[in-house]
């Protein structure tokens, strides 16, 4: 920020017109602040800081809904018991980052501000490609750290406002540490549970289910996942602690409140007393 | 014709500010002004996707008359410096006034130090938890700055704008009185007064009651449900002045996702200004 041509001046980055991007704009102004800028210094840093786990993804009837445990790991101790995993993106949209805690944590709220920017630019949301491409570069910005151990790894989900037929408008798409991005159909998981919970979606999920059908399977899903998983934490009823979840409808994005997820959840855990395998 | 050798300081700079203020006043009126649910926008404006009103913040927000290349420019920028500051603070960190202080350095530079001052007046505008926390900012394209108590009236024929609306003006206007006194002010401008409708106004307000994002724009058919609502100086102002609020925010969620596609700005396209290099 030295570039100030008079007393006090907004430096020339703020009014160079062209882009409508935050992270393009960072990379002008204040480099130093984006994930994949700062130089590391060699060596494996996997160990450095605790990992987040399980994030699953499906869509429904006019709808799609993002989830994802609680727990952090680091080696063999719980890092974290209330980790927050998902998160709205936009009006429309949900992202979820498995791998590294603290660069999930800068990537989700870069990416947040990255769609609100370019939406108060230009007077209109980028479009749900538009969006998943974004994150698409972010993550790519992120190899070198990847390659030393400091793995992210999103899954991305919304509504297509450009998709006329409304039991298609739901879409998701998953990276990998090099930034390929990959559209899922119907859903998909993410992170070290995810095999065990991509297959219980496999048995449950199934066209047309109703958002509070959605949600009881994506329970179920993540509740296979800590049964089998140690680095996914299962519904923790006696600190009431209960997986996050984002539903994406027509009406907006918006979490789910924690007392309607810890009837649900009540209700999968009675469930698997009669039958432990669901 | 000769050139002179020496223009007096003094002279130079009357004749920048000379040159400014007649082409503001030549565009057509803004009006920022508070009432109890929040800030009230209305500026005349024909086109539905070149903005005069815009969202900074979660809880700023701006208007501008004059030249649209240089305040959109201004504009953006105000969106960048707020964006930075919320990423790398906090998003309570993002305040009207540093926002409104930015503009004013830059506008006070950019009119000494070049040879053509920007030809804009801007308002700054910020809702609070309360009404007492709202503030309204005044930049002129000097570069000075004033906290409006009330309201503020831009544009050309600013004087009379301010006046008419003042003279109905009162701390409790429900958002349809509001609107409707702006409108009235800003259709009776000017030497042919005439009848301002929705599709020659652009309306928005920063909702006190909508979190995170305040800022909201009233479109199509809540916007004519507000200019058509009855509502006189003797109305039970108090009274309705939340109903309003509630009832607006209502109709605007329900067009709001139909409307954003409309709201593209050719921001970039037209607001480029070449980068100028130092005087």
């Amino acid at each position: 920020m030295a570039d100030h041509r008079g007393p006090g001046r907004l430096p020339a980055h703020f009014t160079t017109p062209g882009s409508s991007s935050f992270i393009d704009f960072l990379g002008a102004a204040a480099p130093d602040l984006l994930p994949g800028r700062r130089p590391l210094p060699p060596g494996i840093a996997s160990e450095l800081a605790p990992h987040g786990t399980t994030i699953i993804a499906l869509t429904f009837d006019r709808g799609v809904l993002m989830a994802g445990d609680r727990r952090a790991t680091a080696g063999n101790v719980i890092a974290q018991r209330d980790a927050e995993k998902v998160a709205v993106a936009d009006s429309y949209s949900a992202i979820g980052i498995a791998g590294t805690a603290g660069i999930a944590h800068e990537m989700t709220k870069l990416f947040q501000v990255e769609l609100e920017h370019y939406e108060k630019i230009e007077g209109t949301p980028l479009t749900l490609e538009g969006k998943a491409n974004r994150l698409s570069t972010m993550v790519r910005g992120n190899l070198g750290a990847a390659m030393q151990g400091l793995v992210v790894v999103p899954i991305f989900a919304g509504l297509d406002l450009d998709v006329d037929d409304a039991a298609r408008a739901g879409r998701i798409f998953t990276y990998d540490p090099t930034g390929g991005s990959y559209e899922e159909r119907w859903f998909h998981g993410v992170g070290s549970g995810s095999i065990f919970a991509r297959n219980a979606l496999k048995k449950r999920w199934r066209a047309g289910l109703e958002r509070d059908d959605a949600i009881r399977v994506a329970l179920e899903a993540l509740y296979d996942a800590a049964d089998d998983d140690t680095a996914t934490g299962g519904p923790d009823i006696t600190r009431d602690l209960y997986p996050t979840m984002v539903v994406v409808t027509p009406d907006g994005a918006v979490m789910v409140r924690d007392d309607d997820l810890a009837v649900v959840a009540q209700r999968v855990i009675a469930g698997r007393r009669d039958n432990p395998g669901g | 014709m000769t050139m002179p050798f020496y223009a007096s300081a003094e002279q130079i700079m009357r004749d920048r500010s000379e040159y400014a203020r007649k082409n503001v006043a030549r565009g057509r009126g803004v009006v920022v002004l508070k009432y109890p649910g929040g800030i009230l926008f209305v500026a005349e404006n024909p086109s539905n996707t070149l903005h005069k009103l815009g969202e900074i913040y979660d809880r700023v927000g701006f208007a501008a008359a004059g030249r649209y290349n240089e305040y959109e420019n201004l504009r953006v920028a105000g969106v960048r410096y707020a964006d930075l500051r919320g990423y790398s603070n906090s998003r309570r960190d993002v305040s009207g006034r540093a926002v409104a202080n930015a503009f004013a350095q830059t506008l006070g530079a950019i009119f000494t130090e070049q040879q053509k001052p920007y030809e804009v007046e801007i308002c700054v505008a910020e809702v609070g938890d309360a009404p007492a926390g709202d503030q309204l900012y005044r930049l002129t394209y000097d570069g000075s700055i004033v906290e409006e108590p009330q309201l503020v009236a831009m544009g050309g024929h600013a004087d009379t704008i301010e006046s008419t609306v003042r003279d109905t003006y009162h701390d409790s206007m429900s958002l349809a009185e509001a609107t409707q006194a702006a409108v009235r002010a800003l259709s009776a401008a000017g030497d042919t007064p005439r009848e301002l409708g929705a599709a020659n106004l652009e309306v928005a307000t920063l909702d006190r009651d909508r979190t995170p994002r305040a800022f909201h724009r009233l479109i199509g058919p809540a916007l004519n449900e507000l200019l058509a609502e009855p509502s006189g100086p003797d109305h039970d102002a108090d009274a309705d002045a939340d109903d309003d609020a509630g009832d607006a925010d209502i109709d605007g969620a329900a067009t709001d996702d139909s409307a954003t596609g409309d709201e593209q700005t050719s921001g970039d396209e037209s607001s480029e200004r070449p980068d100028r290099g130092t005087p």
